[in-house]
């Protein structure tokens, strides 16, 4: 399978401290893939070096075949990325409807917009919302509103930094489900999460992080079966 | 493009809202029949402040951005008007004066705000180069009292101010001029705000306001949704400087002179107040608390003009103390939300 993302010996250190070490890796198109690691790892920070928030100490990465080390975010989502933050970051202000709209008007004309808008808001279970602000919607919902606004973007990555935090085990499996469902229709996935039950619903191949290095990779029953993984999220094993 | 004159950004959407816009504005259109010329030109010289606030409002009320510079570009285009005016000769140039002096403010707020922009200078910061910018301008203008001080035949002539240029006037028929004074002001006034509220309601309402609110909201979630939030917030700023710079030319046309005092740090907070005390979300609310504030501050100064700043300080803390958002906004809200509540009353 083709790569869409490829990291090549990236690197980010803030003042003395290296967030992220040499990480190598690779994305294939159309896989779910997932970055795992315990809290401190460096997995956030890689994520903003791949959308462009972070500019690397070193290493350069390229999406698509093209080197995007230089450039910023925004020409990063216009090449086909899109990425939903950690903590829910919508327009809290704004009608949830809008915050769709916004999404969706970069690239969609004035005709299809409202069809697509009502599709998603039907897809997120969030149209009996739709005019509340969506600084107004539970933790969940707003979760579910900024993978929205991301997948409006019709990315060919989409980038997920913990999209089940904060949601109950019910709305975790049914997000689990959307994710696989996207994934089918051909949409490529980084995930960074840390519910493991919930990487076991979706990945099919892992990455582990640890003090800003890569720690093991492969497929997800692999992972699952290395017993150094188990143990560095038991926090028994330490490299310096 | 008439759709867009209604939508989210913009209060005021309904038939009612509309049919109260023209009552308001055939009353502005015959209040000259009816009244004393004087306060015809006074309410002429209210309107003028107008164009200022409505783009301190665009700017800092749906783009984020906190400008103490719009007596900054106001004095840019204040003096360039009396400048080319002077320079140029009277009749139908004094129009390009006018064009020419805001397209200098609008150039002016292209260079700075590129540096402040793309510096990435924002929040407190952009207030406190915008204020710099707008004391450094006031001094300058202060200290050219000597006859060195001229551009071809126009003296700047320090804190006394300049003046010797023509009101804005064209050409007519049998050798007569027709020079926009008193009335004739005051409809070119109207005329303007009509264009320039209507012109920023499209706006707002278009995908070009979107993005500048969602900008406002998260600057990070909007570039992260393919936006460049930096070519936005230029254009924005432009555009809310050059309203400014209208005011400024008009300012200028009006009582043919211009001093550094309408630059400096009592008249730069002006602005801040007008649109702070009408609800900086709202175009339509700054442009009516911009007007009353003026009429009020008018009618106190006629008494006492340390009165009439003692209140606008006054009125500014109380609208940061008890409405946050603008009294202006909070009795639209409160009108909307009675009437709303009148309509779904059984019976």
């Amino acid at each position: 399978m083709a790569e869409i993302l490829q990291t090549a010996q990236v690197s980010k250190t803030f003042g003395g401290l290296a967030a992220v070490s040499d990480v190598d890796i690779s994305v294939n198109e159309g896989e779910i893939h997932c970055l795992i690691g315990p809290n401190g790892a460096g997995k956030s920070t890689l994520f903003k070096l791949v959308i462009g928030t972070y500019l690397p100490s070193g290493g350069s990465i390229s999406f698509r075949g093209e080197n995007v080390t230089q450039r910023r975010p925004y020409e990063r989502v216009k090449r086909g990325m899109s990425i939903k933050m950690q903590t829910p970051s919508v327009f809290k202000e704004l009608p949830v409807r809008q915050n769709i709209h916004i999404a969706l008007q970069h690239h969609i004309g004035r005709a299809a917009l409202a069809r697509e808008e009502e599709r998603l808001l039907t897809l997120l279970e969030l149209a009996p919302d739709a005019t509340k602000p969506a600084g107004a919607l539970s933790h969940g919902q707003q979760q579910w509103l900024e993978i929205g606004m991301a997948l409006a973007l019709k990315p060919a990555l989409m980038l997920l930094d913990e999209p089940t935090a904060g949601m109950s085990p019910e709305e975790t499996f049914r997000t689990g489900e959307l994710i696989k469902q996207l994934n089918a229709d051909g949409m490529t996935m980084l995930i960074v999460e840390h519910d493991m039950a919930f990487v076991r619903q979706i990945a099919q191949r892992v990455t582990v992080m640890h003090f800003g290095k890569v720690f093991a990779r492969g497929a997800i029953g692999e992972i699952l079966a290395d017993p150094r993984v188990a143990e560095i999220y038991l926090g028994k094993t330490h490299e310096h | 493009m008439f759709k867009l004159l209604n939508g989210p950004q913009t209060l005021g959407n309904g038939r009612a809202f509309w049919i109260c816009f023209f009552l308001v504005l055939i009353i502005a259109l015959a209040y000259p029949f009816f009244a004393d010329s004087y306060d015809v030109g006074n309410f002429a010289y209210f309107l003028i402040w107008v164009f200022m606030a409505l783009g301190l409002c665009l700017m800092w009320g749906y783009g984020g951005m906190l400008s103490f510079g719009q007596t900054f570009f106001f004095g840019i285009a204040g003096y360039s008007y009396g400048v080319l005016a002077i320079n140029l000769g009277g009749g139908g140039m004094t129009f390009v004066a006018l064009g020419l002096a805001i397209l200098l403010a609008a150039l002016s707020a292209l260079i700075l705000g590129y540096f402040m922009i793309w510096g990435r200078v924002g929040g407190v910061f952009f207030g406190i180069v915008t204020l710099s910018a707008t004391l450094v301008l006031a001094f300058f203008v202060g200290q050219t009292a000597g006859p060195e001080w001229r551009v071809g035949e126009a003296r700047l002539n320090g804190y006394n101010g300049m003046k010797g240029m023509e009101p804005l006037n064209i050409p007519w028929f049998g050798g007569e001029s027709i020079y926009f004074e008193g009335s004739s002001l005051y409809y070119l006034a109207i005329a303007l705000i009509l264009l320039v509220y209507l012109g920023l309601r499209v706006l707002l309402n278009s995908r070009f306001g979107n993005v500048i609110v969602a900008i406002r909201e998260d600057p990070q979630r909007a570039e992260l949704l393919g936006y460049d939030v930096r070519k936005y917030q230029l254009i924005t700023f432009v555009i809310g400087s050059a309203l400014a710079g209208l005011s400024g030319a008009l300012y200028t046309s009006w009582g043919q002179f211009i001093t550094p005092s309408s630059i400096g740090l009592p008249a730069a907070a002006m602005p801040i107040v007008w649109v702070a005390f009408s609800g900086r979300g709202d175009i339509t609310a700054t442009l009516i608390g911009t007007f009353l504030i003026l009429v009020a501050f008018q009618t106190i100064t006629v008494h006492s003009q340390q009165a009439a700043l003692i209140l606008m300080g006054a009125m500014l803390l109380a609208t940061v103390m008890l409405a946050p958002q603008g009294f202006v906004i909070g009795v639209a809200r409160s009108i909307g939300r009675l009437v709303k509540r009148r309509g779904q009353a059984p019976g």
